[in-house]
């Protein structure tokens, strides 16, 4: 009986700390570490992703946070970038202990911190930036995208000015002279010269990061007379360049083709002219055809433009996908662990392969291959429309993600070359302007 | 490359430099004059243009023709208001001191007013085009440019080149401020305010910073970082031309801008390197630049 006795102690003694050790116990807060532009350039994106990301986290604290836990924001400004950036980052995780980090807009910055976050084994979502060889090369544990890359982005863009524009002979290209400039005319070079090899490519040009003149582009562009320019500029460049074009006639001679046009349009407002094929890095828009009478979408869009003054752009979607992510994950994992806390590895555990829906797109599924982000993409013609002082999409297709990503473990470009013209006979529905 | 496409070339090449050799001669203007290497140069052009942007916006609506006095009166704002504060304040009381301590008080006034500007500005785009869209646009061989870009800026910049040949060498204010570049102290000892020509020289060449961002503004975006770049280019032309270097100043500017307008047509992935590979290349055989001449160092 004394055996017995000791036996059922033991037992007991052992069933509690066993159950200690599953069950994490609940932190107060749940901490997230945001890389963003604050300052430079590409603020045009950081600025208005850090009042979504601020905005989202109110509400969703309102709504008693990720699993019970509120959630509280740490940013670290993209714009110091280099060392200042990754030890910016290094604080935020080790002297912070922030539970999970966002990074980052620039493809540079991700290129950077991505093997930081898997040394200091943090999880990490790649919320915006697109160069696909990041998950390409290697296989990350605590590393993720809750987006798309620059391959489906791109080629989403190609596909829909083959269907609407199947004639055309001669295409210019006008990019950013950096990484994404260089990289998205590759995607999308490479994708055209194996769907309609008999296009000839009459100018490359690559002009300074932050030219503010592109006069002698634009000369040499009105000579050579291409049916088609793309440009998968952004920002301040992509204003300049579109102002400068519409000003001397160019919009008007050749078929423009805004790769990631959609963050432009409001600021552009009547400069644009109708007609230009707009990409949006995503199914984004703030009338995104199956959300835009869907109450939750609505409600957000109009508290964005309260707040900012603007309709959200692609970056405030990104930022709401990566809250998503989180939050679909931690409830999952919290799930798996009978209702308990989780640990951070079963959270990374829980995250690969998970689908969510913000609710302001498509959903999106991460590939637990690769950690990519399956995403559809959207790509629409402008239009002016009644009542807005700045054109909006009209025609829109939205790409399915798994028809248009390359397969994991094979290389974006060496994928690309093997499409075949009649890729671009696949069926995509088509929304037109409200 | 045919006749019709080196004259597109040439036009384009003149335009650009309009605008280079707008804001390069004001830094080396003060460079000559007060033997300082403004850093914050850059930040005068982008203030010159937010400012220029900011008139023009509020004008237009009443008259559109009042945006080129804007642009003018926006220019003379920023060169008196910060000009003026970063020459009697910053750089007066290190009168004297080693150059290293101006430079690095231009860079924080550099500094300061990139996050001022973002402070007041913002950091979307700003776009101000009015001034622009006045004029008509004119076709050469079948090529529509704007008048504002291959007549006005051309046009202003050529006024602005003889009226400070003229001032520094026709007018009693001019003979002082050149009397003080020669000699300071011999010039003080007759009678001359140094101090006082330093000031009115710095507002100058920050005027002219100034000047170049607010007639840049009705052509491009008006972003953060704007300054930053345009400082390292007028660095390049104003070390390229020789450092007060007025008229060297204007035929280096021509010279990048027509080069590289042709680098375009011709290999346009060189078109980044174009002004600092002039640079370096003139630098190695002439250190004192272009137009610049042999010093001999007062012991």
């Amino acid at each position: 009986m004394q055996f017995l006795k000791a036996a059922i102690a033991a037992g007991l003694i052992l069933a509690t700390f066993t159950g200690t050790s599953l069950a994490q116990s609940k932190p107060s807060e749940l901490k997230i570490g945001i890389t963003t532009f604050l300052s430079g350039p590409a603020s045009v994106f950081g600025v208005p992703a850090k009042a979504a990301a601020e905005m989202i986290a109110e509400d969703l604290n309102k709504k008693g946070g990720i699993g019970g836990v509120p959630v509280k924001l740490s940013f670290i400004d993209e714009g110091a970038g280099g060392e200042a950036l990754v030890s910016n980052y290094r604080r935020v995780v080790q002297d912070e202990k922030v539970d999970a980090t966002f990074a980052s807009i620039s493809s540079g910055s991700c290129t950077q911190l991505v093997p930081v976050a898997e040394d200091l084994k943090v999880m990490n979502f790649m919320w915006d930036c697109g160069a696909a060889s990041i998950l390409e090369t290697k296989k990350y544990r605590y590393n993720f995208r809750t987006q798309a890359n620059g391959t489906p982005e791109m080629l989403a863009v190609l596909l829909y000015l083959l269907k609407t524009k199947p004639d055309f002979k001669t295409i210019a290209v006008v990019n950013q002279d950096y990484a994404w400039g260089r990289e998205s005319w590759e995607i999308f070079s490479t994708a055209l010269k194996a769907m309609k090899p008999d296009v000839q490519v009459v100018a490359e040009l690559f002009p300074k990061f932050g030219a503010p003149d592109y006069s002698t582009e634009i000369s040499r562009l009105l000579a050579l007379r291409p049916d088609v320019v793309l440009t998968t500029s952004w920002g301040g460049d992509l204003d300049t360049l579109v102002r400068q074009a519409g000003q001397r006639g160019l919009l008007q001679q050749s078929t423009f083709v805004l790769g990631i046009g959609e963050s432009s349009i409001q600021r552009l407002g009547k400069d644009l002219p109708e007609g230009l094929i707009v990409g949006a890095r995503g199914d984004h828009w703030f009338l995104h055809p199956e959300k835009k009478d869907d109450a939750a979408f609505k409600a957000f869009n109009e508290a964005f433009k309260a707040k900012t003054g603007a309709w959200p752009i692609y970056p405030v979607y990104h930022m709401a996908q990566a809250f998503k992510a989180l939050q679909t994950a931690y409830d999952k994992a919290i799930k798996s662990n009978g209702g308990n806390w989780p640990t951070r590895e079963q959270v990374v555990d829980a995250t690969a392969g998970i689908e969510f829906a913000t609710g302001f797109g498509r959903p999106i599924t991460l590939r637990p291959e690769d950690n990519q982000g399956l995403e559809a993409q959207l790509v629409g013609v402008t239009k002016s429309v009644p009542g807005y002082d700045f054109k909006l999409l009209d025609n829109i297709m939205i790409f399915d993600p798994r028809m248009i990503t390359n397969p994991a473990g094979v290389r974006s470009v060496e994928w690309l070359k093997t499409l075949k013209p009649d890729f671009v006979k696949m069926d995509v529905p088509t929304f037109k302007a409200p | 490359m045919n006749s019709t496409l080196a004259i597109l070339a040439i036009l384009d090449g003149i335009s650009y430099a309009a605008l280079v050799f707008l804001v390069s001669v004001g830094l080396s203007l003060i460079f000559g004059v007060l033997r300082v290497v403004n850093v914050a140069h850059g930040s005068l052009y982008a203030f010159g243009a937010y400012l220029a942007a900011t008139f023009s916006l509020a004008i237009a609506p009443i008259s559109p023709w009042l945006t080129y006095p804007a642009l003018l009166a926006a220019s003379i704002v920023i060169g008196v208001a910060c000009g003026g504060f970063i020459e009697r304040f910053l750089l007066r009381p290190l009168s004297g001191q080693e150059d290293v301590l101006q430079l690095l008080i231009t860079f924080a006034a550099f500094m300061i007013m990139d996050n001022l500007q973002r402070l007041i500005w913002g950091v979307q785009p700003i776009f101000a085009a009015e001034p622009l869209r006045l004029l008509p646009n004119v076709a050469v061989f079948g090529v529509s440019y704007t008048s504002y870009q291959v007549i006005l800026l051309p046009g202003v910049a050529l006024a602005t080149l003889l009226g400070l040949r003229y001032f520094l060498r026709r007018t009693l204010s001019g003979a002082v401020i050149l009397a003080v570049t020669e000699d300071r102290e011999a010039s003080t000892a007759i009678g001359i305010d140094a101090k006082r020509v330093y000031f009115v020289t710095f507002v100058i060449g920050a005027s002219l910073a100034a000047l170049g961002g607010a007639l840049a503004s009705p052509t491009t975006s008006l972003v953060p970082g704007m300054g930053a770049d345009m400082i390292v280019l007028s660095f390049a032309v104003a070390a390229t031309a020789g450092l007060g270097q007025i008229e060297g100043t204007a035929l280096t500017a021509l010279m990048i801008g027509l080069t590289r307008a042709f680098v375009i047509y011709l290999q346009p992935e060189f078109e980044v390197l174009v002004p600092y590979l002039l640079m370096v290349l003139v630098l190695l055989m002439r250190p004192f630049g272009l137009f610049g001449a042999v010093q001999v160092r007062k012991i």
